[in-house]
């Protein structure tokens, strides 16, 4: 299947989309030039993932998975936490976790674990429809929901499931974990050939694992752009155009998009373009974006010329990706996905966070505390502490969930952030 | 002479105070919100200027606080109950490094700096668990007025632990031990428990230091102030009008705002 397919419909679903242009918010600087093109690239990906059935072996996907691996077989990919995001932002959320939760699934459980188990029950989703699954492909590197979740798509549909098993990171890594893991690799392999009916290639593996680090390198460049004052994008931008590195990791498609990326905001700031208008204070990210509260809050924060630079969540796909290596792609792909964020220690957290505040020029810290995504919360009242105590940063925790607004209360969310904005005199 | 005014509008009370320029407080009303917090602002604005006899006009600038702030007309300024309470325990008592201030909808803790800003706080959340509305709800089911809740509490000898955080089914609890005839003042110092250890839990969140005051409706009850106390080994700072210190914080605050300018 070609990058640019379906050319024509797409140009007549980009004239449907103009109409709706909103006002630009006065606020707010200029909105980034290629994010149509970003939504061309996901709608595209959603769009011939309908015709995928048949044609490429599909896999469904999680977000801390070494899909690498995947590609070399041509596997088309879905990633449901993608998805679940997408819902998210539809304001989809709530229904689709209805759905799971009339089946007996409890509302404790991570949110975008019920949307797509809401999704497989009822087949509804803002994405027209998705391919069902040859293949689950799952990692506990992010958290041990996915294994149950996914165990039960595996059940439901009677397809295969494959788990990477990363031991979780107290201190270092050793030598007998990536043994153990890059024997998961090895066994995969064969596995891996005959549900795609597709032979192993090294050489095509090597470009594959060439590219994600380099897509994973461009991002943390992207990121990176917005140490400078004032920043040229805010991670409400990011966490959208976080969808590439995440779901088309390892093709080209998403390396190019990111050098686009690159070269729109390196103008933005040769020409001293922010995302805010009047960049007075900056701020910092921790966790899931809350999908549906994207719009609103990048508003709300604006206005007070308030600009998040930095996030634990966007950086997840900077941090470890790009140590990947084609001479070594399966020990590089072990340490590379056991190191992430959610599956390292908590003083590396810290670390991270501070080193981030520094280089970020960080003056405030929001942390949301996610019931839903338990391994990345956890922790956080200790995180605020520290780092309040070693830098004096002013930090609030708000609580709501990513997708699912009915935990999440307007009122008191807006009189938190307000508070928090007035300590820090804006 | 020049006047400033704070309103809070509040989900249970709504209250307004009037100060001169040297930052003396000259009244207050007290009013109840109701459902229309528009016309309860304007009530207390109105009484409180009547009751020191300055006109409207003389009001320099006015700041609104408290969940109804959005919507009155008559604000220069909106600023949160949190901003207004810090400013208003440190004015009223300069010491105080921590505030845990009680309202209708929710508790929260406050810590300050020296000058009354705001260093860090927390709140509860989505939960009415630790509120004036508990204790509003314990009332009904025990049909005494809420004014009334901590005096009993304290005539208890021993108390009654209430397993239940939640309001809905802390009543159904309750109900279950009124029926089985276990004494009404140990069931309420019980009640009482679960507030304090509630807010206290949220209090070392946010870590307490320097004097403690406590502000909102809630701090008027001594069974709750007596617990806190009792947790803390010393006395906390209480205003004889609690209930006016988010409103006194926000007319400060609308004073320092023309001060600074």
């Amino acid at each position: 299947m070609k990058d640019l397919g379906a050319p024509l419909l797409f140009r007549i679903m980009e004239k449907r989309k103009k109409k709706r242009l909103r006002e630009p918010n006065p606020f707010m600087g200029p909105p980034l030039k290629c994010a149509g093109r970003l939504r061309q690239i996901m709608t595209r990906h959603y769009y011939l993932s309908r015709f995928a059935k048949g044609a490429r072996p599909v896999a469904w996907v999680t977000s801390g998975a070494p899909v690498e691996i995947l590609r070399v077989f041509g596997f088309y990919t879905i990633y449901p936490e993608n998805h679940g995001a997408l819902c998210g932002a539809q304001k989809m959320g709530p229904e689709l976790c209805a759905e799971a939760e009339k089946k007996g699934y409890h509302s404790d459980l991570c949110s975008y674990a019920r949307i797509d188990l809401g999704h497989a029950f009822s087949g509804k989703t803002p994405a027209g429809r998705l391919p069902r699954p040859d293949l689950l492909f799952a990692s506990n590197n992010i958290c041990q929901t996915v294994l149950y979740w996914y165990k039960q798509l595996s059940h439901q549909w009677d397809i295969p499931l494959i788990t990477f098993d990363t031991p979780y990171n107290f201190q270092e890594i050793r030598s007998g974990d990536i043994h153990f893991m890059v024997r998961q690799f090895e066994e995969m392999v064969p596995e891996l050939e005959k549900i795609s009916g597709r032979k192993y290639s090294h050489k095509r593996f090597q470009k594959i694992i060439r590219i994600a680090a380099e897509t994973s390198r461009t991002w943390g460049q992207v990121l990176a752009a917005m140490k400078h004052r004032p920043a040229p994008m805010t991670i409400f931008d990011a966490f959208v155009h976080l969808a590439p590195v995440v779901s088309l990791r390892g093709l080209p498609v998403a390396l190019e998009y990111y050098r686009v990326l690159l070269n729109e905001l390196n103008e933005r700031i040769e020409e001293g373009i922010g995302a805010v208008r009047e960049e007075k204070k900056r701020l910092m990210w921790d966790n899931i974006a809350v999908w549906f509260k994207l719009r609103d809050w990048s508003h709300l924060f604006a206005e007070r010329g308030v600009n998040f630079v930095a996030a634990t969540y966007t950086n997840a796909w900077a941090e470890t990706i790009h140590h990947l290596t084609e001479e070594s792609p399966f020990e590089s792909m072990a340490k590379a996905y056991s190191l992430i964020i959610l599956n390292n220690n908590l003083s590396h957290r810290l670390k991270l966070m501070e080193k981030m505040i520094r280089d970020y020029q960080v003056d405030g810290l929001v942390i949301l505390s996610l019931r839903s995504c338990k391994p990345y919360s956890v922790g956080q009242y200790d995180l605020k502490r520290l780092l309040m105590e070693r830098l004096g940063i002013k930090s609030l925790i708000i609580e709501s969930d990513m997708t699912d607004f009915r935990t999440y209360s307007e009122e008191q969310a807006r009189t938190r952030i307000e508070a928090f904005l007035e300590g820090l005199g804006v | 002479m020049t006047y400033f005014a704070g309103i809070d509008v509040g989900s249970l009370s709504t209250e307004a105070v009037i100060i001169d320029e040297d930052a003396t407080m000259l009244g207050y009303s007290i009013q109840e919100t109701g459902a229309d917090p528009v016309r309860a602002a304007t009530e207390a604005l109105r009484e409180a200027l009547s009751l020191v006899g300055v006109s409207r006009e003389q009001l320099h600038h006015v700041v609104a606080t408290g969940y109804g702030r959005i919507n009155i007309p008559f604000a220069d300024r909106k600023i949160t109950e949190i901003s207004c309470h810090a400013m208003g325990a440190h004015h009223l008592f300069p010491d105080t490094g921590t505030v845990i201030d009680i309202g209708g909808q929710d508790s929260k803790v406050i810590r300050i700096n020296a000058e009354g800003r705001v260093l860090d706080f927390t709140m509860n959340d989505k939960c009415a668990a630790g509120t004036g509305r508990f204790l509003e709800v314990m009332a009904g089911t025990f049909g005494v007025p809420v004014q009334e809740l901590g005096e009993l509490s304290l005539k208890a000898q021993k108390e009654i632990p209430i397993s239940s955080v939640c309001t809905v089914f802390a009543e159904s609890e309750v109900i279950s031990l009124i029926a089985q005839n276990r004494p009404r003042e140990q069931i309420i110092r019980g009640l009482h428990r679960a507030v304090v250890s509630r807010v206290w839990g949220m209090a070392q969140s946010v870590g307490i230091e320097g004097a403690v005051t406590m502000s909102g409706g809630v701090a008027k009850n001594r069974g709750i102030v007596a617990l806190f106390e009792e947790n803390l080994g010393h006395s906390i700072h209480i205003h004889s009008e609690p209930q006016i210190i988010g409103a006194l914080g926000a007319a400060l605050l609308a004073r320092g705002e023309i001060h600074q300018k």
